[in-house]
């Protein structure tokens, strides 16, 4: 399986059935040969997949607000945006004003400037946050202040190291050591560090070639596309898939970049409730039976498309539902498994190996490079034909530049070490490091009181704190105690459900886990987290468990 | 009931308040009635399939036959079957293991392969791993990042920077940030992929006027200054931008900036500038087309810029006035919910452009490359050159007279891939003829990298003469 024009020579053989070949040009390939590890058999090319979709135990949580909280929550906005009328009227806003264009149609409108100025502004300091470290494990703020209430930052010359909490490392593959790096200097070194062509030009190396075939074995499906950028590989393929004629059900709390790549694709989109069956076989039947808008025309196809991680929930999509609903409808489906793939299934395949379903029943399946790889880009994988159409038809392919070496590099070695072609077990302890590190700490959690959403296997844990002014509060708390975390509000969630969205990683120990609990169990107490209401759970949770023991 | 209840006891104050006649409760009793049977009635929903049975829904469901999701595809596209670089995309190229003259990739000033951003990128990886793992805010914001984003506002002399993961984003993310659906938008015709989707997600109207043709931008301009004398109300909230290139990617001219500026003026738009392919390239220190005309930086809103081209990188920015930059850390779509730059690509990006700042002789080489390339480009007998002389991206069409073997649609493939079999790589660019507004004419694109010596051009002019005698008839 050279690529074309490589020519193979052997040149030495290592150990643990692993062959590093060397080509005229420099260029060197880690061979796949099947090591005695009976876990580890990794030859996918044809071999039936399993069918039989496992009953798997959906255990997801999203409670209810209290009533208290809610009143308090809307009351909390009402107050600020007062305050935030009564500053503009008394004090000049310290921001930059335009120059040099007098009598232009101003260039913002006025409520977005009122919101930023006046609400956001007020917890400014919690988001933009610089590192500069690896975001591993363990990550190094640089420390800034601001002596005007937000409105500009100093940085104070300092630096703080913090359990890092907040970056998308599932699998641990941030680091600066190991056959990664190194792999992706030496790509640098043979290949530079861009190509600066598109890919249909001159953007294809033996890299990005062999990368694609990983992909696709990878994920049990015939072909792969890899492209430079996650969010353009959305935004760029779903205009070249539909057109105007076609129904598109997109879930309710789909991504930004879904819903651009939908809406300049100039098709029907129709939303349905956040992973609610019932609702999306009703727009269904009701699309079907009615046709298109005004005309009654037949809709040419329906394309359903979720998600198989939600970054904000903590869900998983419910996908063997999908899959017989939309064989039922002869709908086609697009899973973005953004922040699944790796992290979830026994061997990180993403949702398709968690539920046990067959990887060929879903029609698109797309993936971004940047959460379990440590890198960059995005992928399309699925049938040949479909590969092949985007290949001359997709807007990424034809004119945006091609995938950089050192990161094609990066992501074919974390793979392979996922794969476990690299002779050892490390990607899945890897994977079963982040399982453990998942049911933990979120069993610790719900043990705690406080509320947090999603289902018990997804790595991304979102615990609710509802009012605008806790998520500056906790944020702050937690920097002060060495835990660098994320909060997310309005308008990037519903008003009324600000909340702490951790991201847990393999790369987290229990011990650092452990510390990061007792430092959670104590500013729940200090800034009142424990909302919830359910009876909490009082036997002791083990680490290592993953289903309950009967 | 309805007459008078109180008798003429009472005074006559009382009496006249305590009158009830007829019609009002009347009306009184109507209107409760109203209310009762609004609140207790049943909908009208046309949405409802209610008045299908089970059996004729089933039936609907079974009919409805769907498309194929894809259409078959030619299995002899160019695209499946891409010729493969095997070596570094610097000065010579390894296509297909035939060593070439690389006239095909965007290395304008030899970037690529450049061993001083080579080694900082390798140290970048041993310091900050690949990848940044998270956007810019949700602790993707590296100490890199705002470096370079400095660094670049420094090099441009202007108040902030922005940058982006990738550079088609930078420019589809950073119009629709701006410009919103009721607003209008003059564009040239000829603009590249990047900036037409960004015209498609803002949804304002659009106004195409052609090519490098100011006279056609003014008649545009004054329909629309007509309409706003009909309608005030309305002209008063919506916003005019003026979008144009530097350099034109697809046909290798320079915008008319000197003449757009005082229409802009005039007429009170906002120019948006993409700079992609005439950063680094134009100007005698590179700081593009407002230097090459030395119009003053404050007259332009906004540059916006590719990194992949002339930087030799990946990623994009945008550079202008920090009350209009610092507004897409917020709206733009490509910055906020995408992973940010990864940090060896932004060090490469910062040495890049210290190189830029320290040594102007680059600029002044590549120059002299182009001119050179475009006199002699000149000669050949059967192509015309379409492009600027200070371009360094020259777009090669066959000439009307000649008459060649094969049909017209493929003699330019066939130059292409005759050049690059004897060693010089000149490729015809790729479009989505049925996505773009208006398609490109099909046409050899060579681009200059400034290390060029008149040798080599003069072999590369040759090659091509030879593909071309090959192909005509005589």
């Amino acid at each position: 399986m050279a690529a074309k024009g490589v020519v193979n020579e052997h040149s030495l053989v290592g150990k643990n059935g692993v062959s590093t070949q060397h080509d005229r040009n420099g260029l060197r390939k880690v061979q796949e040969f099947c090591i005695q590890n009976g876990k580890i058999q990794e030859s996918r090319n044809g071999s039936t997949h399993h069918s039989k979709e496992k009953k798997r135990k959906t255990v997801e949580s999203f409670e209810q607000v209290p009533l208290y909280t809610a009143v308090m929550t809307y009351l909390g906005f009402y107050l600020l945006m007062f305050l935030g009328w009564l500053n503009q009227l008394l004090f000049t806003p310290n921001v930059a004003r335009e120059q040099n264009r007098e009598g232009y149609v101003p260039l913002y409108n006025r409520f977005e400037s009122f919101y930023l100025r006046y609400v956001y502004r007020r917890v400014r300091d919690c988001w933009n946050i610089p590192i500069c470290s690896v975001p591993g494990a363990e990550v190094v703020l640089k420390d800034r202040i601001t002596r005007d209430y937000g409105w500009t930052f100093e940085f104070t010359g300092t630096e703080t190291k913090c359990l890092n909490l907040g970056s998308y490392n599932y699998l641990g593959f941030a680091e600066t050591k190991g056959p990664c790096a190194e792999e992706s200097a030496q790509a640098i070194r043979d290949f530079g560090c861009a190509q600066c062509s598109p890919c249909q030009e001159l953007g294809t190396n033996p890299l990005i070639v062999e990368l694609e075939k990983l992909t696709a074995e990878f994920l049990g499906v015939e072909d792969a596309i890899v492209f430079g950028m996650g969010f353009g590989t959305n935004a760029l393929n779903l205009p070249s898939l539909l057109g105007p004629g076609c129904l598109v059900l997109s879930d309710e709390k789909n991504h930004a970049s879904l819903i651009l790549g939908l809406r300049l694709s100039g098709a029907t989109i129709k939303v349905f409730k956040h992973n609610n069956m019932k609702n999306l076989e009703k727009v269904l039947k009701a699309a079907i039976v009615k046709g298109q808008p005004r005309s009654r025309r037949p809709w040419k196809k329906i394309l359903i498309v979720v998600e198989g991680i939600y970054s904000m929930e903590g869900s998983i999509v419910k996908l063997p539902e999908i899959l017989e609903l939309k064989r039922k409808y002869k709908a086609y489906l697009y899973v973005d498994e953004a922040h699944c793939i790796g992290a979830l299934g026994e061997r990180g395949r993403g949702v398709v190996e968690y539920f046990g379903c067959n990887p060929y029943d879903v029609d698109i399946l797309m993936g971004t490079f940047t959460k379990s790889f440590g890198s960059a880009g995005g992928y399309i994988a699925g049938s040949k034909k479909l590969i092949d159409y985007l290949r001359i038809n997709s807007h990424a392919a034809c004119y945006a530049s091609a995938m950089s070496p050192p990161v094609a590099q990066q992501i074919f070695t974390s793979m392979s070490i996922i794969m476990g072609k690299d002779g050892t077990m490390e990607g899945l302890r890897r994977i079963r490091q982040l399982a453990y590190n998942t049911r933990y700490f979120r069993e610790r959690l719900k043990k705690m009181g406080v509320i947090i959403y999603g289902n018990q296997d997804s790595p991304v844990v979102p615990l609710l704190v509802y009012m605008f002014s806790k998520i500056g509060a906790v944020v702050r708390t937690l920097k002060q105690r060495r835990i660098a975390v994320v909060g997310v509000g309005f308008p990037a969630t519903p008003l009324m459900e600000g909340r702490i969205r951790i991201c847990l990683s393999a790369a987290h120990t229990k011990e650092q886990l452990d510390a990061a609990l007792e430092t959670f169990e104590e500013i729940a107490n200090t800034l009142g987290l424990r909302y919830s209401q359910q009876r909490r759970p009082t036997d002791p949770v083990l680490y290592g468990v993953l289903d309950k023991v009967d | 009931m309805a007459n008078t209840i109180f008798t003429k006891q009472y005074s006559d104050n009382i009496l006249y308040n305590a009158l009830v006649p007829l019609y009002h409760v009347c009306l009184e009793v109507f209107l409760l009635l109203m209310v009762l049977w609004l609140i207790f009635h049943q909908s009208y929903n046309p949405n409802e399939t209610g008045d299908l049975s089970k059996e004729e829904l089933q039936a609907l469901i079974d009919e409805w036959t769907p498309e194929e999701l894809v259409s078959d595809v030619d299995q002899n596209h160019r695209a499946l079957h891409p010729r493969v670089i095997t070596s570094k995309a610097q000065k010579y190229i390894s296509i297909d293991n035939n060593k070439c003259l690389n006239l095909a990739t965007h290395n304008y000033l030899n970037f690529v392969g450049n061993e001083i951003i080579e080694k900082s990128a390798i140290d970048t990886i041993h310091k900050y791993g690949v990848g940044s793992c998270g956007p810019r805010g949700f602790y993707g914001t590296v100490d890199v990042h705002l470096d370079l984003e400095n660094k670049l506002a420094e090099f441009m002399e202007m108040e902030e920077a922005v940058v982006y993961s990738y550079g088609f984003s930078t420019i589809a993310s950073a119009i629709p940030a701006y410009a919103k659906r009721s607003d209008v938008i003059f564009v040239d015709e000829k603009v590249n992929f990047a900036i037409q989707k960004g015209l498609d997600a803002s949804r304002s109207r659009l106004k195409f006027f052609k090519h490098n043709d100011t006279n056609d931008l003014e008649s545009l301009l004054l329909e629309q200054a007509e309409l706003d004398k009909k309608n005030p109300k309305k002209a008063n909230v919506t916003r005019r931008f003026l979008i144009v290139e530097g350099i034109y990617m697809n046909t290798g001219e320079i915008c008319p900036l000197p003449a757009l500026i005082e229409l802009r003026k005039k007429y009170k738009l906002r120019i948006f500038v993409d700079e992609s392919v005439s950063f680094g390239t134009l100007g005698v220190t590179g700081r593009g087309v407002t230097e090459y005309f030395d119009v003053p930086k404050q007259d332009v809103d906004m540059i916006m810029c590719s990194m992949e081209w002339a930087l030799g990188t990946i990623g994009g920015f945008c550079v202008g006035s920090s009350f209009i930059v610092e507004h897409q850390r917020l709206s733009g779509l490509g910055y906020c919910f995408s992973a940010s730059l990864p940090p060896l690509l932004t060090v490469a990006a910062s040495k890049a452009l210290d190189i830029m700042t320290k040594d102007i002789t680059i600029f002044s080489d590549l120059k002299d490359c182009c001119e050179l390339m475009h006199s002699a480009l000149e000669t050949i007998n059967g192509l015309k050159t379409k492009s600027h002389k200070h371009s360094p991206v020259k777009h090669l069409v066959l000439s009307d007279e000649c008459v060649f073997t094969i049909p017209r649609e493929e003699v330019l493939y066939e130059i292409s891939n005759y050049c690059i079999q004897h060693g010089i790589a000149v490729i015809v660019p790729s479009y989505l003829e049925k996505v773009e507004k208006f398609t490109p004419t099909t046409s050899i694109r060579l681009t200059v990298n400034n290390k060029l010596s008149s040798e080599e051009i003069k072999q590369a002019c040759t090659v091509l003469q030879e593909a071309c005698n090959a192909l005509m008839s005589h």
